[in-house]
């Protein structure tokens, strides 16, 4: 098939991106979007053009590298798919694509589609763990009795890749998909328990502070994001922080 | 204890609370308006009750007050937030794919129901307070059907009163049934309180269209 690209092009962090439109020939429905920038790239570089910049790594949806809002959505038309998992027959030949970084203040263009989301490692770094002694007297986490709902809910959460794709959806670039998925899979579980007071209050705070904006609900996260992490854990967050606050 | 003022969750808490009084307040409201198509001594009885009772005047009506203006200052202060926290926007934004037309457009269904109370309070809520408080006017609590009756004769406010009922029937859809989540609310009951909230967000404001509609008949006749 052949496409119309419209991707955001900028030099660097300091300078003013634009639109830019490309020609795609020739390309395959069995293509995943970033091999379908790949045979771009190729092109450009033939032709002794920039390359267009772009986030991957694992390409098998599981590392949270690749980004892209394509035709307006994080990760692009398809569900619970991630850009390097989504393929070209989800489009039609003569299809016009926009393809832009993910948007946020908390998130700066690095260059052309990449985008800085060390924000997100931050909000991680300010509690996203537990404290376990190494010493030798490491207790198997196995020999702790877990309830089967609360460990398939942590493992729900915990399958979160931090991709941003939820900050990308939302209309108000909030964070608060990524933050509560990184607290509700401690939360629920015995280990996550003597922490859980500092964590929930310094990872909200952290995430404020990098400059996310406000929930309001809108549910575009739990649509958007490639892990189909829930809505619950907002609430949860919610209850959790809460409960921190008027304890702490 | 200090984010429990600042921060985003606490703001987020705040703006859902807030919401739920209000919520309360109105299904109040239109209790009171609803007595006024079947019976105007009932509601006469209701609204001396409500304009005379120092515990509702001088307690309720300022927390009432104050429920308001706190829900709409910091609907705009939120809004800015969020509006800063994405600086340039989108070239193609597809908000219709993933989210609803209205919990995407409160802030614009809110400006309707703030205009709307600029209205109502310059009806009602104004010439109230200087019959009491300023013309120290001798109580007549017969007056308050016919000043009532008096407000829908015109087919302009009528609509106006309409209109603006639909934007806050837009605004407790998404609003009311979002509540449950902001305070923390998601579970197994969510559903059936989702289903409330939403059956709310249509039978009040449609009740509310049909009193003011039933008053302007009322008056035609």
């Amino acid at each position: 098939m052949n496409l119309t690209l419209k991707i955001w092009r900028q030099k660097d962090a300091a300078s003013k991106g634009a639109i830019v439109d490309y020609q795609v020939k020739g390309i395959e429905g069995d293509m995943s979007f970033l091999e379908m920038l790949d045979v771009l790239n190729e092109e450009l570089i033939v032709k002794g053009e920039e390359p267009v910049v772009f986030d991957h790594d694992c390409r098998e949806g599981i590392c949270g590298a690749c980004s892209l809002q394509i035709n307006g959505e994080p990760h692009g038309p398809d569900r619970l798919v991630t850009t390097c998992q989504l393929h070209m027959r989800k489009f039609n030949d003569g299809d016009t694509i926009y393809i832009e970084p993910f948007r946020a203040k908390a998130f700066p263009v690095v260059k052309d589609l990449m985008v800085d989301r060390s924000s997100f490692d931050r909000i991680q770094h300010a509690g996203g763990y537990i404290s376990v002694n190494t010493s030798g007297n490491t207790i198997d986490a196995n020999a702790i009795p877990v309830n089967k709902d609360d460990a398939d809910d942590a493992f729900a959460a915990a399958t979160c890749i931090g991709c941003g794709a939820c900050v990308a959806a939302c209309k108000n670039a909030s964070a608060m998909l990524f933050t509560s998925a990184k607290v509700s899979q401690f939360a629920l579980l015995p280990q996550g328990q003597i922490e859980a007071t500092d964590r929930v209050l310094a990872m909200v705070n952290q995430m404020d502070e990098e400059g996310f904006g406000n929930c309001t609900n809108t549910g575009a996260c739990e649509i958007e994001c490639p892990k189909g992490i829930s809505l619950e854990n907002i609430a949860r967050m919610n209850r959790e922080y809460l409960k921190a606050s008027l304890k702490g | 204890m200090g984010g429990l003022i600042k921060s985003s969750i606490a703001r987020k808490v705040a703006m859902a609370l807030s919401g739920l009084f209000l919520v309360f307040f109105l299904l109040q409201h239109f209790t009171i308006n609803f007595t006024s198509i079947f019976s105007a001594d009932t509601f006469n009885e209701l609204s001396h009750f409500m304009g005379t009772n120092p515990l509702v005047q001088f307690a309720l009506q300022p927390v009432l007050i104050f429920g308001v203006v706190f829900h709409f200052v910091m609907g705009f202060v939120l809004e800015i937030k969020n509006r800063n926290a994405r600086a340039v926007k989108y070239a193609k934004y597809s908000g219709g794919e993933n989210a609803s037309w209205v919990s995407r457009n409160m802030i614009y269904s809110g400006l309707v129901i703030l205009a709307f109370l600029g209205l109502h309070f310059y009806d009602f809520w104004i010439p109230e307070m200087v019959h009491k408080y300023v013309e120290f006017a001798p109580e007549d609590p017969t007056r308050y059907y016919p000043e009532l009756l008096h407000k829908f004769v015109s087919p302009v406010r009528t609509g106006l009163y309409a209109v603006s009922f639909v934007f806050l029937a837009l605004h407790l859809w998404h609003g009311f049934a979002s509540s449950f989540q902001s305070v923390g609310f998601n579970n197994k009951y969510s559903v059936a309180a989702t289903k409330f909230a939403k059956a709310f967000a249509i039978v009040i404001p449609l009740g509310f269209i049909i009193i003011a509609l039933v008053l302007h008949l009322n008056h035609n006749h």
